[in-house]
């Protein structure tokens, strides 16, 4: 049953039991993303902080905190649940590379070789890759943080 | 006539015309295939027609003189008869478009166009102080169309609100539709909760103003029998391969008078009277609305299903998916968890059925459906607005059509029980 495989237990579990969930403060900026075929939404917010004091924010800033609300499915909000695990306390820029080696899994085809070390529990959600149609899902949570750094660094700019 | 008198439909023979319905999906499963509201499937009589008209009389219509742009014109031409005589209408009120949502673009952009003419269009033009009314419940379809040529031309924007069971509150008809009213645009059902609207006591109100009526009949045409001259609109919208015909093709029915004076949508080559290098005149309609090179070989098999839904007739159709609507109506509602969205009972309600499963979301539900051949829609179904207003995000809709069986149905609900077991929602 290919069901099995694309509903990881890791991910029903995130479903289940979601992390980081809820909106914090403080945040340097908020990103509202929605799915335009299911009408799905996510609500994220990013804190991020200088890599060291009085440096401007950057890639080497760390991402000390991502905060949501959402409703979806399972896949979108799993993704993002995982999403808050695999990127709070990271640099942006090893954010970014995490974003990428994530969204190259989702656009395997399903015969993605994860790096469980870059994506720990994210490798769970190679199934999904197989069901086009659900792509979008399990990106959602991930297009609206990496909005809602860019967000953060066009304020800082301004 | 009774449905004892018409006699059942034999699904079983109906099927085999259908060559995909045998195939199977995901890991071998039957397909159960009910998202006919999305698209319905083709049978063989069908796509022969639109194969024999590339075979043998292929060329572009409406041109040249030779043999096959003869044949090919005459093939087109005809199926507009046998078309417009599906609907109760006469051939030259049938207008071609590319899908029922272009056929609504068609009425609302000559409208925009009639805004900046002269005062003969006046019937056609809205502005500052005009207002078109539509439905919450509406499609997309018809309802950004009116959205937009209302915020090109400041008229505004006005909408019967929906009931929770999922039918029109037609409490204020009287001051929602008043002499301010230009058009009334309206689904005859409803996409997503199955709801057949009141075209009778709407068309009889926006007549007393004076205002114009387009029907939108998409889930209509394919699935009941529709009489233009019975309905009293002014226009009618739909779609051919929700009606067992192919892509491509649309269709936009209106009254004679109305189409002879309304300004054209897309201009081009074929919708022309006279071409100078400052100045057009335009041909007589249907051919005014029809630019370009037509989609011949889709109109001759759109007649082919006119043909084949005739020979089985419409009344037999609608009968049986009255009795699958039931039975779904039925079995689904009986699951535990399972709330249906729309109208319970299979009154004034075709065979749309929505529903939710609570704690599953419908992409999650809709991935444990197709795992085992059971193929549904899930989303808004293109009607945000309605899902709002009923304060769902989104709903999974099984849709008949004449080739659905019982059994599809309790293979519908034996699904939603396997996903309820997968998602241990439920025992």
């Amino acid at each position: 049953m290919q069901l099995d495989a694309m509903y990881q237990e890791i991910i029903l579990d995130h479903y289940r039991n979601p992390h980081h969930k809820g909106l914090r403060d403080p945040h340097d900026a908020e990103a509202h993303h929605i799915n335009p075929t299911c009408g799905d939404e996510v609500t994220l917010r990013v804190a991020l902080t200088p890599a060291s004091e009085g440096a401007g924010l950057d890639d080497e800033a760390t991402v000390s905190d991502v905060s949501y609300e959402g409703m979806g499915c399972s896949i979108s909000q799993a993704s993002t649940s995982v999403l808050t695990d695999l990127l709070i306390g990271k640099s942006v820029a090893e954010g970014m590379r995490t974003l990428e080696a994530f969204t190259e899994l989702m656009q395997s085809k399903g015969k993605g070789e994860p790096d469980e070390d870059v994506l720990e529990d994210a490798v769970a959600f190679v199934g999904v890759s197989k069901y086009p149609a659900r792509i979008k899902c399990a990106l959602l949570g991930w297009m609206a943080w990496k909005d809602a750094v860019s967000q953060s660094f066009e304020k800082e700019g301004a | 006539m009774s449905e004892r008198e018409l006699g059942p439909l034999d699904v079983a023979a109906i099927r085999e015309d259908f060559p995909i319905l045998s195939r199977t999906v995901r890991d071998e499963r039957p397909l159960v295939y009910l998202d006919s509201g999305a698209t319905s499937q083709k049978p063989r009589q069908v796509l022969d027609a639109e194969r024999e008209f590339y075979e043998r009389h292929n060329a572009a219509v409406h041109r040249g003189a030779h043999q096959l742009a003869e044949e090919a014109t005459d093939a087109y031409e005809s199926a507009r008869e046998t078309i417009a005589s599906f609907i109760g209408a006469d051939s030259d009120e049938v207008v071609f478009t590319k899908n029922a949502t272009e056929a609504v673009n068609l009425v609302a952009y000559a409208m925009s166009n009639a805004a900046t003419a002269e005062d003969d269009l006046r019937r056609f033009q809205v502005g500052p102080g005009d207002e078109i009314v539509v439905t919450e419940m509406e499609h997309h379809a018809n309802l950004v169309p009116w959205q937009q040529l209302c915020q090109r031309t400041g008229a505004t924007l006005r909408w019967f609100s929906v009931t929770d069971e999922g039918r029109l509150d037609l409490s204020d008809l009287n001051e929602l539709v008043n002499e301010r009213t230009k058009l009334v645009a309206f689904a005859h059902q409803s996409n997503v909760v199955g709801t057949v609207n009141p075209v009778d006591t709407i068309t009889a109100r926006a007549r007393e103003v004076g205002a114009l009526v387009l029907l939108d009949a998409c889930q209509s045409v394919p699935h009941m029998p529709v009489d233009v001259a019975a309905l009293d609109v002014d226009f009618l919208a739909f779609s051919g391969h929700k009606m067992l015909g192919p892509n491509g093709i649309g269709v936009l029915w209106g009254r004679r008078e109305l189409l002879a004076a309304m300004p054209p949508f897309i201009s081009g080559g074929s919708m022309i009277g006279v071409v100078h290098m400052t100045h057009s005149t335009w041909a007589d309609a249907p051919q005014r609305f029809e630019a370009g090179v037509p989609m011949a070989p889709q109109a001759v098999g759109l007649a082919a299903a006119c043909d084949y839904l005739s020979k089985v007739g419409m009344d037999r159709v609608a009968a049986h998916e009255h009795e699958l609507t039931e039975y779904a109506l039925k079995l689904v509602g009986a699951i535990e968890g399972v709330r249906i969205v729309g109208p319970t009972e299979a009154v004034d309600r075709g065979g749309a059925v929505s529903f939710v499963v609570e704690d599953i979301h419908p992409h999650d539900l809709g991935q444990v459906l197709d795992d085992r051949g059971v193929e549904v829609r899930v989303g808004h179904h293109c009607a945000w607005p309605l899902h709002r207003k009923l304060g769902i995000v989104a709903t999974t809709r099984a849709s008949f059509y004449l080739y659905n069986t019982l059994e599809d149905v309790e293979a519908l609900a034996e699904a939603i029980r396997a996903a309820q077991r997968f998602f241990g929602t439920r025992a």
